[in-house]
């Protein structure tokens, strides 16, 4: 059997490990469509969140009960019955996300990173390690939302959540806050992610040549007496 | 210590790639009779618009180099910026920005251009569009209004800062334009693109030195008569006849200098004439019926995109294969 994660792990790789945007490409219909400012990407991802971690523990704590042959009717059930809270919600107490937002607040519905992680995570493991994993892939979410959205809304319109932070001469890139603009940011960060990931694992291999030689020289020099496998 | 023979010539044995394809000239001889051909449209850009745009040539082709130097420095890459394609990356790009263009904003062209357009594919030879046009599709996005601001040429007794292309007048006022002015160049348009002859002279040149295949701007040529002949003959008044179609806009520039990018257009004879045919047709159907007055510029990188495809089906058949 696989070994278990400890719990802190559980939470944590969902940051960067398995991040849903960065590492597994998961939910970049959302991404890329509501990422025009910083404060759309935040509300977005908290919305997702919810949605998630409601749906993971309901969904954890009857996994035994939900037949194989209808589970994931019984999971978008589930999960259309949270959108629909957190619908509502924002209609009610901030019309004017909602609104800026549109129709990608329902369409949570069919996110597949809510329901991947049903699928992959909630149905086969215990309430506990399903929340910190919804939790943790929630925040992973957040993190790639804040950063595109506000990458996107600094370039686009010279502010960050509102506030001014280019100086006045700067002349607004048009294109950052149009789809092209998401597109290009996404790509961008994607490309720089995985060049650092090559980087990173190209140091770790060089390390690991570099101790092998060294400690063959060592035995070497002892005569050849140590044992290699 | 090693000895070298002088008596026998010493044989190397170069390994490539396909395509096997000769040309008359390496990269570098080529690109900088591209530089060559490109003149008589700077020359005619100073006469028409004033020597402001030497500076906009200047700094774009700065950012380019530099663009280059940089990323190729970044990524532990031999530095490549003597083989001459960022100059004619700047160069091109400066000459189809708008007259009096912000300098800020040219700069940050260039480096769209050199980073996604062509080092973020691997670099040169590997990009799969247009380095200059990606740049200038990257500021039209960004900056709309300063990217369609055309200020007016230096020979005009009207009274006024800036202008109307042939295109634009024609598409929203129906205004038709001389067509004599349009081939001497004292029109409204971009910085190297309204002076027909400048651009033919250099264009010519490029062909009869063999740099460039004249089967895309031919295939061009043709397919903007035929496709515009079409609707011209259907309805003389609201359509624009073919000559019109030749000489406005960007379209000599386009066929001449942008289409013809050894890397972006295709590799088989069958293959550029499809190219070129594409091309005018998605030119003339943005012309005709979409939004912008002018469409050279995506039209060009629409094919782009179609070039692997084109390479792909028009492979000629090895000999003696039975089909």
């Amino acid at each position: 059997m696989k070994k278990q994660l400890t719990l802190s792990k559980e939470y944590l790789k969902g940051l960067w490990d398995q991040n849903p945007v960065f590492k597994q490409a998961l939910g970049l219909c959302p991404v890329l469509a509501v990422t025009v400012s910083a404060i759309n990407g935040i509300a977005m991802a908290l919305a997702t969140t919810f949605v998630l971690t409601s749906a993971s523990l309901i969904i954890s704590s009857i996994r035994k009960l939900i037949p194989t042959q209808v589970r994931i009717a019984a999971y978008i059930l589930i999960i259309a019955t949270f959108v629909t809270i957190v619908d509502l919600v924002m209609k009610a107490q901030f019309p004017e996300l909602s609104k800026a937002l549109g129709p990608y607040i329902p369409l949570i519905v069919v996110n597949c990173l809510i329901l991947g992680r049903q699928e992959a995570f909630s149905s086969k493991n215990t309430v506990g390690r399903s929340l910190l994993d919804s939790l943790g892939m929630g925040t992973g979410f957040l993190i790639a939302l804040f950063v595109l959205g506000g990458l996107r809304e600094i370039f686009g319109t010279g502010t960050l959540l509102g506030f001014q932070v280019m100086p006045d001469f700067y002349e607004p890139w048009l294109v950052m806050i149009l789809p092209a603009g998401a597109f290009l940011t996404l790509g961008l960060l994607f490309g720089a992610a995985n060049s650092y990931l090559q980087k990173k694992e190209q140091d770790e291999k060089n390390y690991l040549i570099e101790k092998y030689l060294k400690a063959k020289k060592e035995a070497d020099e002892m005569g050849g007496q140590a044992k290699w496998n | 210590m090693t000895t070298t023979t002088t008596d026998n010539p010493v044989y190397k044995l170069e390994l490539a790639s396909s395509p096997h394809l000769h040309s008359r000239w390496n990269t570098k001889q080529a690109m900088w009779l591209v530089v060559l051909a490109l003149l008589p449209a700077v020359i005619s850009a100073v006469i028409f618009f004033g020597f402001y745009q030497l500076l906009i040539i200047a700094v774009a082709i700065g950012f380019a180099v530099g663009t280059e130097a940089v990323i190729k420095k970044i990524r532990n890459q031999k530095v490549t910026i003597t083989d001459g394609s960022g100059i004619i990356t700047g160069l091109l790009l400066a000459l189809i920005l708008p007259p009096n263009f912000n300098l800020a904003f040219t700069a940050i062209g260039s480096v769209v251009a050199i980073g996604l357009g062509k080092e973020i594919f691997g670099g040169l030879g590997y990009n799969i569009f247009n380095p200059a046009l990606v740049g200038r599709a990257f500021l039209q996005a960004a900056f709309p209004v300063p990217m369609t601001t055309w200020t007016k040429p230096n020979f005009t007794e009207v009274d006024s800062i800036t202008t109307a292309t042939p295109l634009s007048a024609f598409k929203f006022d129906s205004v038709a334009t001389e067509l004599s002015t349009m081939f001497i160049g004292n029109i409204g348009g971009s910085i190297g693109e309204t002076s027909a002859i400048a651009i033919l002279i250099g264009g010519l040149f490029l062909i009869f030195a063999g740099v460039v295949n004249y089967r895309v701007p031919a295939a061009m040529v043709i397919g903007a008569v035929i496709f515009g002949g079409i609707f011209w003959l259907i309805d003389p008044i609201a359509y624009p006849n073919p000559l019109f179609h030749l000489s406005a806009g960007g379209f000599l520039f386009g066929a001449l200098f942008m289409a013809t990018d050894w890397v972006t257009s295709p590799m088989t004879l069958k293959g550029m004439w499809i190219f070129g045919l594409g091309i005018s047709l998605v030119l003339i159907i943005i012309r005709l019926f979409g939004g912008l007055p002018e469409g050279v510029m995506y039209a060009i990188l629409f094919m782009n995109a179609f070039v692997p495809l084109i390479n792909r089906y028009t492979r000629p058949r090895v000999f003696g294969e039975v089909k």
